[in-house]
């Protein structure tokens, strides 16, 4: 396209001004967990590193980030059960009701989170409760778990989509059987695309606030509910900013390694919440 | 298949029991196909599908307001009031407004962007753009929504680098959920802008159209699904945020609090189930509207 010199510089120029407005509030919230004033005017009084010391030593923040770890962890867990089974389904099989089964994968994170969010929490009360099993991690689990299985289930069946199935007949009619084809042929395929899926499914239940306050139990505490309820208290927001700091940089590390490990990993917008 | 195969493979005489299982899952399309989507279904048709009824059907309760109990009688009496209380009609429709507002902001943000990511840059520097972009997209929304808090603040980045600041209110509520959803924005119209061929644009060129001409006859409308599919995320997370709003908000009402509050505070579930179902609704008909463009494919 025959753009001028003056409009290919504009664009340009309305790119790098847009990113930098992406980045400026997470660089202020770094700089503020140096700053050793506690009211974060602008520009900074001076440095210090009282506040990372601090945070470091805060118990409250410590548990909240060890749940948080926990919760994830299971949360990928069943996402990455779940959501292979189905890339696995929808991609090799024609059923009744394919259609509505892919769309049932993405309405979690398509619906507002405080939608998934209510809804679980009345099922939980009046299905889960009886049976004894009150809201706790577990539940926090199980409702993290359905907006995580569509990452999985999105890089997945692209990956699905873009590996040859003649490979498997090869190895079928080589005379492997269908477990041994599954470990040494798909297995090895897909394997990529399934740790970018935990990645991302892991990321997305770190950073998740809304369901988690639907679904958590009165002694549950993740690290962004952590955040949330010392957000309202003037004397801790020193360390809410370390803590958003470690926060940015650990939930930062599984995107990029997840962008690395599969450029291809579906569209970039099916990752999100 | 496998089953004349067998004898090739080692130990031909007694099969193992892996592949006695192998070759009677491999005659059982049906059967493996029950068993892989046995439990994904159970989980997400079952449990989620069902959770979402079951909210549906709680919005025709009431709650009985001196005791506070469930009254499990179907009636119209929350959609009644929606429908009729002023004070949640406004709320429907500001809702409405910083939602369409969020989108299209970030939709004339983005797309220039996106369009200098696609087509303006070497691929190198295409790569890195799109983890630049990307990796704020998942840096926690609630620290993104708490810096804004601490920029837009008296004395703060804002108030000191521009001399004024919005404070906390909808304009800010409204500048916030903007940043916080433009990556979804400019990341499928990106998407759109690279599927889009260079050649069809030299092509407009060579015919004689100028930049503006082929924006408008070309690229406009080959990447429209792309925006809407863009706007599906921006309008849709705008709809339901209330922690963002909560943060930067000040007395800014929208759905979501409203929803948040009468599950909490004023414990009436089935009012708050008839109020979120307004998102629910507002979504399935634009998901409807925007169907016949394409755009759901784009997600």
């Amino acid at each position: 396209m025959n753009l001028s010199r003056g409009a290919r510089a504009l664009l340009r120029l309305w790119l790098v001004l847009g990113l930098a407005v992406i980045y400026v509030p997470l660089l202020i919230v770094l700089v503020n967990s140096f700053n050793a004033g506690r009211t974060f005017a602008w520009p900074p009084e001076g440095f210090t590193l009282d506040w990372w010391a601090r945070a470091w030593g805060n118990q409250g923040a410590r548990a909240a980030l060890w749940t948080s770890v926990q919760a994830a962890l299971g949360a990928t867990a069943v996402a990455l059960l779940l959501g292979t089974m189905t890339a696995f389904a929808v991609h090799r099989y024609k059923f009744f009701g394919q259609r509505p089964l892919s769309l049932a994968v993405v309405l979690p994170i398509a619906l507002p989170g405080i939608v998934t969010g209510i809804a679980l929490n009345t099922a939980f009360r009046t299905t889960l409760e009886p049976l004894g099993i009150g809201f706790g991690l577990m539940t926090v689990i199980i409702g993290h778990a359905t907006f995580c299985i569509v990452v999985v289930y999105n890089n997945v069946i692209a990956r699905l989509r873009r590996v040859s199935r003649s490979l498997e007949e090869a190895s079928m009619d080589l005379g492997a059987d269908t477990f041994q084809t599954f470990r040494h042929v798909t297995f090895p395929a897909i394997r990529s695309a399934l740790l970018a899926g935990a990645l991302l499914a892991f990321a997305l239940s770190f950073d998740e606030i809304i369901v988690t306050t639907f679904t958590a139990g009165a002694g549950v505490q993740t690290l962004p509910i952590w955040i949330y309820t010392n957000l309202a208290r003037p004397n801790q927001a020193p360390i809410v900013n370390v803590v958003a700091v470690f926060v940015i940089v650990l939930s930062v590390i599984p995107i990029w390694l997840a962008q690395r490990l599969s450029s291809d990993g579906a569209s970039p917008t099916a990752h999100t919440r | 298949m496998a089953e004349t195969l067998a004898p090739v493979a080692p130990g031909g005489g007694s099969r193992s029991p892996g592949r006695s299982l192998s070759a009677f899952l491999h005659q059982r399309p049906r059967l493996r196909l029950s068993l892989l989507l046995s439990a994904p279904v159970a989980w997400l048709v079952v449990a989620y599908l069902g959770s979402l009824v079951a909210l549906f059907l709680s919005a025709f309760w009431t709650v009985d307001t001196f005791t506070g109990a469930l009254i499990r009688e179907w009636n119209l009496e929350n959609f009644r009031t929606l429908v009729t209380d002023s004070v949640y009609r406004t709320i429907t429709l500001r809702t409405l407004g910083v939602a369409a507002l969020v989108t299209v902001i970030d939709a004339l943000i983005a797309f220039p962007m996106a369009f200098a990511m696609a087509k303006l840059v070497s691929p190198r520097a295409r790569r890195f753009l799109v983890v630049a972009v990307l990796m704020p997209l998942w840096s926690s929304y609630l620290v993104k929504a708490y810096a804004w808090r601490v920029m837009l603040g008296e004395g703060g980045f804002v108030d000191s680098v521009f001399g004024t600041t919005p404070g906390y209110g909808l304009t800010a509520a409204v500048i916030v959920l903007a940043y916080l959803w433009l990556p979804y924005m400019i990341l499928p119209i990106y998407a759109g802008l690279e599927r889009l061929p260079d050649s069809l644009l030299e092509a407009s060129s060579d015919l004689g159209a100028r930049a503006g001409r082929t924006f408008r006859k070309v690229i406009f409308p080959m990447t429209m699904p792309a925006v809407i599919a863009g706007s599906i995320f921006t309008f849709s997370l705008s709809l339901g945020d209330y922690i963002a709003v909560q943060i930067v908000g000040g007395k800014t009402q929208l759905i979501g609090n409203v929803v948040y509050s009468n599950i909490g505070a004023a414990n009436n579930l089935p009012f708050a189930a008839a109020f979120a179902l307004v998102p629910v609704l507002i979504m399935v008909g634009y998901l409807m509207a925007v169907r016949r463009t394409g755009a759901l494919d784009e997600l």
